[in-house]
């Protein structure tokens, strides 16, 4: 039994990891931007393929990994620039980015999936490393407890410079940013090129991890992310840039946990989506319903 | 009129909008205006008069028609995005709530303001030197806020806000202030509050400044000269010795006499 429990949280713990990354990347468009930004299903898949291809045509793990960010941050710059310099909507720019990157995904692997099996992933480069056997969770969970602290570092730093106040501050007052000198359209490029490098980066373990790439694995990642984001914030109501980027790490690993369990307990995979919604929905509509009952003002809800 | 160089020249300003509509309407008709070095400019006019489209000209939310002349410090930009107009200009709106960022401290909405007009880099933005500059800056507001630098913008009141946003608009000492009705939606006691410190701040840093006011009481006590709009054109611009002793009645005298219609409309009258 405790076995099993130990297991599971393990195995919540790397996944809540490396999913919280798509959560940080959500945060940022979302939360932070202010920026609907639904390239993420597309940008994940863009970041998986793009590492197996790679790896299976010889490349080393590393700079294959890398090079996920470097697509996702393109992906995100052309939905950038579909909102920003051809003013489409922000929802739109991304529904068409991932509407579309599910060809180039295609393009890339040259089907629908690619196999990373028998091949030398990052993982096993770490394992060698550690000297640990291949496939152990504890070298699962160095490696995305590594990856997860060196972007939370970089972010939480990066947030609080001058470029990143003004980052922070467009999603907020678009309009006061401007006056004080600041050119917004780049700071949107840049808030969505970070975001869906971020995930491409998430989709290259995840590809890793699990031994193969799909064309398929993107889907409804950008409802996990922000099924994470505010489940985060309702159970950790966070302040200040730190622990805002940790609740969505942690609202990762309890989004990734609930779901293990659910698992476990027999559901079936397919039952997990309307759990998700579900779950989404709950987080949401709480807050509201404990204001209501306090009598207190509630602002109208967002229609985007 | 002051001795000062000119600051600001706005030549053939013009501003359509709705082109080729049967709603087209001329907010800004071929204006000509030159600001002086130091002059604290009031602009009074009805409703539509254009004394918010001519601001939003100078501080570059969109451009003249074509022609149109925005030249400050010697340099025409006039045609400029917004945000490069930033550096010459400084802006206190009627809505506090669009000259500061709710979600953001105190600390960090000046550490913005702060570097107006400036590239800004990847190092922290605030530092002990910049927090004591802000505490400074905030200081003279009587508020308390010198002490709540860590302090969500969005928990102020509205007076609170407006006076953040005044020091944001003014702290890296910008060309020119664009004040925009900025006392409008404060309470009578705040207002004056709001407006003892823009004389405070205009005083001390040899501001030059143009205020937009709805209110006629207001334009003939603050400032050094005087202009009142009447639909997108200058129609009186009194320097300081013309405007000394006058009374709203001389005012609403001059307007009529200006415009070539009775002064009847609108809230100008309700504010006196």
């Amino acid at each position: 039994m405790l076995d099993i429990a130990g297991s599971v949280l393990s195995f919540s713990f790397y996944e809540g990891l490396v999913f919280g990354l798509v959560a940080i990347g959500v945060y940022l468009t979302l939360r932070v931007l202010a920026f609907p930004d639904l390239t993420v299903d597309g940008s994940y898949t863009l970041g998986g393929a793009t590492t197996a291809v790679l790896i299976v045509n010889g490349v080393h793990p590393v700079p294959a990994t890398l090079a996920a960010i470097g697509v996702g941050l393109c992906a995100g710059l052309v939905t950038g620039v579909l909102n920003t310099k051809l003013r489409l909507p922000a929802l739109l720019a991304g529904i068409l980015m991932m509407v579309g990157l599910y060809s180039i995904n295609l393009r890339i692997m040259g089907g629908a999936n690619v196999s990373l099996l028998r091949q030398v992933t990052a993982f096993d480069k770490v394992a060698e490393v550690l000297g640990l056997s291949h496939g152990s969770i504890v070298v699962s969970i160095t490696v995305a407890l590594a990856i997860a602290a060196v972007v939370f570092f970089i972010l939480n730093w990066f947030l609080r410079t001058e470029i990143g106040l003004a980052l922070r501050a467009t999603g907020d007052n678009e309009q006061m940013v401007r006056s004080l000198g600041v050119d917004t359209d780049k700071n949107i490029l840049m808030g969505c090129a970070i975001a869906n490098g971020l995930v491409g980066l998430a989709g290259a373990v995840v590809a890793q991890g699990q031994g193969f790439a799909d064309v398929g694995m993107g889907i409804g990642m950008i409802v996990m992310g922000l099924a994470s984001v505010i489940i985060g914030e309702a159970l950790f109501r966070p302040r200040g840039m730190a622990r805002l980027l940790l609740a969505a790490i942690g609202g990762a690993f309890c989004y990734r946990l609930f779901i293990t369990v659910a698992l476990r307990l027999g559901m079936a995979p397919g039952d997990l989506k309307l759990i998700t919604a579900v779950l989404v929905v709950i987080a949401l509509a709480v807050p509201f319903i404990r204001k209501k009952l306090r009598h207190e003002w509630i602002p109208p809800a967002v229609r985007w | 009129m002051s001795q000062n160089k000119s600051l600001l020249q706005l030549r053939g300003i013009t501003k359509i909008f709705s082109k080729g509509t049967i709603d087209e309407v001329t907010a800004l008709d071929n204006i000509k205006l030159d600001v002086n070095t130091e002059d604290y400019i009031t602009i009074i006019g009805s409703n539509g008069a254009g004394k918010t489209t001519l601001l939003n000209v100078i501080g570059g939310v969109f451009p003249p028609e074509r022609g149109g002349k925005v030249v400050i410090s010697g340099s025409d930009i006039a045609g400029l995005s917004e945000y490069k107009h930033a550096a010459y200009v400084g802006r206190v709106y009627q809505d506090p709530h669009i000259g500061t960022a709710a979600t953001m401290t105190i600390e960090e909405n000046l550490a913005m303001a702060v570097l107006r007009g400036q590239p800004r880099r990847l190092r922290p933005a605030t530092n002990k030197q910049r927090r004591e500059l802000f505490r400074s800056a905030l200081a003279p507001l009587s508020l308390g806020l010198e002490d709540r630098l860590n302090a969500q913008v969005g928990t102020l009141s509205s007076g609170q806000r407006q006076a953040v946003a005044l020091v944001m608009a003014t702290i890296s000492k910008p060309a020119l202030l664009l004040l925009d009705e900025h006392t409008a939606n404060l309470d009578p006691r705040t207002a004056q509050l709001v407006l003892d410190l823009t004389e405070v701040i205009v005083q001390r840093e040899k501001m030059t400044t143009i205020m937009v006011t709805h209110n006629m009481e207001l334009a003939l006590r603050y400032g050094n000269r005087l202009i009142m709009m009447h639909e997108g054109k200058i129609v009186v611009d009194l320097n300081q010795k013309q405007r000394a002793g006058l009374t709203i009645d001389d005012l609403i005298a001059a307007f009529e006499q200006a415009s070539g219609r009775r002064f009847i409309e609108d809230n100008i009258l309700l504010r006196r």
